[in-house]
């Protein structure tokens, strides 16, 4: 009999095509995304050595991070982002692959039109010159983000050099409370195993509190699996993940979907499987979570009070970190006045957040102080919320609803946050100046997020939710 | 890249995520050149692009090649520019107590050494450059040891044995792989 073996090695093993003591295994990969920010030197490359795209048909382009989110039927104003887009466009056609660009029907943020496309597929090994590439594990992928030297050699090859990282799986039982939602967890154990305690490992989240997530909040955990510096997350599949996977465009039909599954199926951790390291966590203990400080891993319950220390910081990091977000230690959060909302980003842009959000919305206004932007992440999103007629709960409530892109996440395009000002926002990153220079970013769920609109201020979502 | 003897200069800050290594407004750039001058911008400029004097980089008492941080540097986006805008600047060796896995894995592909050391040498290593900033280290990539000079201190580190060929020998991932062309081939077809 086999030795009992996780998951995320039934699926490395099946991808090795290489391996060689001391050596990084060569491991091939069924999926590689491509966008303008991480890919025009890897272009570059191919050219000074006169090689193809390796498989053209296993490499999916769109432009997303360096987009505006205004007036896309128009050319980008900004010349840096125009040429750099331009420099997409050019590259696609010169090597042959097939671009989503802006306007086009499956244009998005790539780790959105993966899963909705049906481009992501359980089993499979997938890579983007992105860190959040780690959101397609939620279907039961090995995803990991890569550097602009390993998008050429995936361009090149299809395969890339990896040592294989170590495991841990993170197990959460037990019930969520009303108006707590996956970020929430994703923020809870961030701040439980720090922003550095996964690094060198490849999570699985496993536990009844998992199993009984929707597939988009599943995507939300995997995405923020790199944020405590795991490479990625994995959440073995089941009937929510096939139900989601099914009838989408690029999903196997007819016999190939019967026989999809049942391979599928066998994609899950063996009983007695033997994990590098492990947690428990109960869902019971996890209020709204939200962060204070500047980085991922400084987070809170809503209720409670900044800690004098946060877990693995030094006194001199954590005073720089509050200094920069104007806070102070034993501080409440709760009834803190804020200026934006960011509603968006790979991590929460999906139809159900804008649904979520909508159900808090519907018939409220924003607060006057609070500037609200809430951009969908795909054209499919932004179609969706048209039909479901979102768009005009949003417009009523005053806020600014953009087209699909990467947005004030990371504050490329011109959807930055001013100085000084403070950001409830759902996406993944509240480093210094992340959002703008000398924005002040708070993370938390659509939910949390959506109520500050409404109110101007961070409050408890359990007691607006029920 | 074999033996390296360079004065350091000292950043001490944990987590030093990537957006402070290189702030994403800096990315739209198309070549790899040039990002060394908007290395650490938003610590290094001042409102209206004034240098601010309190950051070492602006600090001519420090110098040197090699970059000195807090614990878990790299973490944060995947982005390469990060490496590249280190090595624009003039930086080969970065010594950290951690490092983040996809930062590592850039530094490594544009010649770039992390050594990863124990929080107690750090700590030693930022006092001595703090007492005397002409402290030089010495790092021998052969050997995989590094020392402060003028101290009895001398440690080993790790750095993977495939990496370790492709530095010292100048190789690189690609042609590496593409000797290996008929294996994918074959897997392919398997």
């Amino acid at each position: 009999m086999n030795m009992p073996s996780t998951l995320f090695d039934k699926i490395w093993e099946r991808h090795v095509v290489n391996r060689r003591t001391d050596y990084p295994d060569l491991l091939y990969i069924d999926r590689h995304f491509i966008h303008e920010v991480t890919s025009p030197q890897a272009f570059d490359g191919l050219r000074k050595r006169g090689l193809p795209v390796a498989r053209i048909e296993q490499t999916i382009a769109t432009a997303d991070h360096n987009v505006p989110t205004k007036n896309q039927h128009l050319p980008i104003a900004e010349k840096l982002s125009r040429f750099q887009v331009e420099t997409l466009r050019e590259n696609c056609k010169a090597f042959g692959l097939p671009l989503h660009d802006l306007g086009s029907e499956k244009q998005g943020i790539v780790h959105v039109i993966g899963p909705e496309q049906g481009w992501t597929l359980p089993g499979m090994t997938i890579v983007c010159g992105d860190s959040h590439t780690s959101t397609h594990g939620a279907l039961g992928t090995i995803a990991f983000g890569i550097g602009t030297s390993q998008v050429e050699q995936v361009l090149a090859t299809q395969a890339i050099l990896q040592y294989k990282p170590k495991t841990m799986r993170i197990n959460i039982d037990g019930v969520l409370a009303k108006g707590v939602l996956s970020k929430d967890i994703i923020l809870y154990i961030i701040s439980q195993i720090t922003t550095s305690g996964g690094t060198g490992y490849f999570v699985e989240y496993a536990g009844s509190a998992i199993r009984a997530l929707s597939m988009e909040a599943r995507m939300t955990i995997c995405n923020m699996s790199i944020e405590m510096g795991a490479r990625g997350g994995i959440i073995a599949p089941d009937e929510t993940t096939f139900e989601y996977v099914k009838g989408r465009t690029f999903a196997p039909k007819g016999e190939n979907w019967e026989k999809s599954v049942a391979d599928w199926a066998t994609l899950k951790t063996d009983n007695n499987a033997v994990f590098d390291q492990e947690h428990h966590f109960k869902a019971e203990d996890i209020e709204p979570w939200i962060t204070y400080g500047t980085n991922p891993g400084m987070g809170i319950g809503v209720t409670q009070n900044i800690p004098e220390l946060a877990l693995n910081h030094t006194a001199k990091d954590m005073n720089k970190s509050l200094t920069y977000m104007g806070l102070e230690p034993q501080q409440a959060l709760l009834g803190k006045k804020i200026d934006y909302v960011f509603i968006g980003s790979c991590t929460n842009s999906r139809i159900e957040d804008l649904r979520l959000v909508a159900d808090i919305v519907k018939g409220k206004q924003k607060a006057k102080a609070v500037e609200v932007w809430i951009v969908p992440g795909s054209k499919k999103v932004e179609a969706q919320a048209i039909e479901e007629g979102l768009d005009k709960v949003f417009e009523a409530a005053g806020f600014d609803l953009r087209q699909p892109g990467c947005s004030a996440c990371l504050g490329m395009n011109e959807d930055k946050i001013p100085k000084g000002k403070y950001c409830v926002s759902t996406s993944n990153r509240n480093f210094e100046g992340r959002q703008g220079p000398g924005s002040r970013t708070f993370l938390a769920s659509p939910f949390t997020a959506a109520i500050a609109a409404i109110t101007g201020t961070i409050e408890d979502a359990r007691t607006y939710v029920g | 890249m074999k033996e390296i003897k360079s004065t350091c200069i000292p950043l001490q800050i944990a987590n030093i995520d990537t957006d402070q290594v290189i702030p994403a407004r800096f990315l739209k750039a198309t070549t790899r050149e040039g990002f060394g001058d908007n290395l650490f911008r938003d610590w290094r400029y001042l409102p209206g692009d004034v240098p601010n004097p309190d950051f070492v980089l602006n600090n001519s008492t420090y110098s040197g090649s090699v970059l000195v941080a807090g614990k878990n540097f790299g973490c944060g986006s995947s982005r390469e520019h990060a490496a590249w805008a280190l090595a624009d600047y003039g930086f080969n060796i970065v010594i950290s107590s951690f490092f983040a896995d996809i930062f590592k894995g850039n530094a490594l592909n544009n010649g770039i050494l992390p050594i990863q050391v124990s929080d107690e040498i750090l700590a030693t290593l930022f006092e001595k450059i703090d007492q005397n900033p002409a402290t030089e280290i010495f790092v021998d990539l052969p050997n995989e040891t590094l020392e402060i000079l003028g101290t009895d201190i001398k440690i080993s580190f790790k750095i993977n044995a495939y990496k370790k060929e492709c530095l010292l020998n100048g190789y690189d991932d690609i042609d590496y792989i593409l000797s290996m062309t008929d294996k994918i081939k074959a897997f392919v077809l398997s």
